[in-house]
């Protein structure tokens, strides 16, 4: 079925180089690079309307950037591309939609052939696997649109990974889920990424779930990009010449925080992460 | 009264497999127009394919060609037109241009009564041999175009970014179903009427999704729920000489009342046995 891709050690999985991305004029990507690495975990953090998602729809090759390159293994990005599995950043489903978890999950088997799906065993059984894989068997018959949001999660995560791929993003699949199931998810992912060796790029709002298990993070703001291990991106000199103001880099019971600077006239205000909000939760 | 005329008598046989292929089709489209949430769309083109059928009774042509013409034309501007945002609002515009320009048909002709009635309400007596012949072939090839996106419709309709990222032609996709649907309201049209077009259309899904999450439970639901609503309407409209779609309606709505009842009880007993609601 699938040609089977040689990673050689040390190749990048996916490599942009110099890239700008432009809405009308309006440039939302300037000069960005990045370089990830087989079986790594990258954390993409940055402010809402950072250019998350857009990086995102230019690694899938449904945006094309107006300068610079894109390769994953070594090929130009584009659509229908089997190696990279993704997590779109919202669903929003009905209720009462007659769809099952599996059903769901068995779209991202062959979601996008033509064509009645004919009932098969191997089929059947590559889809119960990947349930029983992201811990999601429990509830495999169960109506999709009344699953919480963590087992949608799950479910999403699963149809991301059946086409076995070698590079998985996903977009804010930590937002709407309370801080146990956040943590849940997170492990799981950094689990699976493990086991397979799969690269996965996680966006988040909040870096904290992502600390223990994230080995490079990816930090977007003002259309700029930095990216590094945690203690050499999360630093006041770094983040204040990415935002172009002072910002500062405040860590709080091992938590991270970043918040506008003396000067920036948002005092203490924080820029990325609602950490404060989930603090007040617990 | 109820005798064997109703099944022996030709106009009656043409009836019966009419209403047969349109139950089928429309619970099969019907599932999509009721996952895609277009419902609105699925509203829409029946009044421009009603416009269309209008437009021909005027021109002393075959109503089909109109009303085939007009659904499909309708199709294609709301899904070119529309995008995500504006769906509604271009929706919405083909409704009222194509209903305006039926009410001009309409006026201009002086066939009023007999024609334009059938064409609003649904008719079952009217229906000729050619014309089960065009509706068989319009149906057949509805539901083909239908088995061969399913897949692909079905991903778009859980999430348009994950089928954009598989590589799926989103958009593409979204205008063939439009105009399948178009196409497929050409035929449901003469049968149930413009206006209750789209109880048949909606009806049976909605009430099916009440009672199973599965796809294919659903849709064989809904294909048992279609064919139960058309007989006994056939059969009601016989006996009572009243329009077929006035039953079609009826019997959707009852249907759809007791599937809610169903689910109600049976969420209830859920929470009973888990001991959310205390008694
Ligand atoms: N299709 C588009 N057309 C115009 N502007 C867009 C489009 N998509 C995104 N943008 C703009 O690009 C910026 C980055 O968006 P996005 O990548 O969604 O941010 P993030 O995911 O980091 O919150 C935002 O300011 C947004 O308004
Ligand atoms: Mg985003």
């Amino acid at each position: 079925m699938i040609s089977p891709v040689k990673v050689k050690k040390g190749d990048a999985i996916l490599s942009i180089e110099n890239i700008r991305v432009q809405f009308n004029q309006r440039c939302v990507l300037n000069d960005v690079n990045v370089q990830v690495f087989p079986g790594e975990f990258i954390g993409l953090i940055g402010p809402n309307g950072a250019g998350k998602s857009t990086l995102f729809k230019v690694i899938l090759g449904l945006l094309s950037p107006i300068q610079g390159s894109v390769r994953v293994l070594g090929r130009a990005a584009k659509s229908g591309d089997r190696l990279i599995g993704y997590v779109p950043q919202k669903l929003f489903l009905d209720p009462n939609i007659p769809l099952r978890a599996r059903d769901l999950v068995a779209l991202g088997l062959d979601g996008h052939r033509w064509g009645i799906p004919l009932p098969s065993k191997v089929r059947k059984k590559r889809v119960d696997e990947m349930l029983k894989a992201v811990d999601a068997y429990r509830f495999a018959d169960s109506p999709v649109g009344q699953l919480s949001g963590g087992e949608q999660q799950r479910l999403l995560i699963a149809q991301a990974l059946l086409t076995d791929p070698q590079l998985l993003l996903l977009d804010e699949p930590l937002s709407n889920l309370d801080i146990k199931s956040a943590y849940e998810v997170v492990n799981l992912v950094s689990r699976i990424g493990r086991e397979k060796g799969i690269a996965v790029i996680l966006v988040a709002h909040d870096m904290n779930p992502l600390l223990s298990v994230m080995d490079r993070v990816l930090y977007l703001a003002e259309g700029k990009a930095v990216m590094g291990r945690v203690e050499d991106v999360f630093r006041n000199d770094v983040l204040s010449g990415l935002y172009g103001y002072p910002v500062e880099v405040l860590h709080v019971n091992g938590r991270i925080m970043v918040v506008g600077g003396n000067n920036s006239g948002i005092n203490g205000y924080p820029l990325e992460c609602n950490c404060c909000k989930s603090e007040a939760a617990t | 009264m109820l005798d064997a005329g109703i099944f022996t008598q030709s106009f009656m046989i043409h009836a019966w497999i009419g209403g047969t292929i349109v139950a089928i089709l429309s619970a099969f489209i019907g599932f999509f127009v009721v996952i895609r949430g277009s419902s609105f769309a699925a509203h829409a083109l029946p009044q421009a394919g009603f416009a269309g059928g209008a437009g021909a009774v005027l021109l002393n042509i075959n109503p089909l060609c109109g009303l085939a013409a007009f659904a499909v034309g309708g199709a294609l501007l709301i899904g070119y037109l529309g995008d995500k945002e504006r769906n509604d609002v271009i929706t919405a515009l083909t409704l009222v241009a194509t209903l305006g320009a039926g009410a001009l048909f309409l006026g201009l002709t002086n066939k009023y009564a007999t024609g334009a009635y059938a064409l609003l309400f649904g008719q079952i007596v009217g229906v000729s041999s050619d014309q089960v012949v065009a509706t068989a072939f319009i149906g057949i090839v509805c539901l083909l175009c239908l088995a061969f996106l399913y897949r692909p419709l079905l991903l778009a309709s859980v999430s348009r970014e994950i089928a954009e990222a598989r590589g799926v032609p989103v958009r593409l996709l979204e205008i063939c179903f439009l105009v399948v649907v178009g196409l497929a309201t050409a035929i449901i049209v003469p049968v149930v009427g413009a206006l209750l077009c789209f109880s048949l259309l909606i009806g049976p899904n909605a009430t099916s999704v009440y009672l199973t999450s599965s796809p294919g439970k659903a849709m064989a639901l809904s294909l048992l729920i279609s064919l139960v609503t058309v007989w006994i309407s056939i059969v009601l409209a016989y006996i009572s000489g009243w329009p077929i779609g006035f039953f079609v309606s009826m019997t959707g709505a009852l249907l759809y009342a007791c599937a809610r009842a169903v689910h109600y009880f049976r969420v209830k007993n859920i929470r009973l046995k888990a001991g959310i609601i205390q008694c």
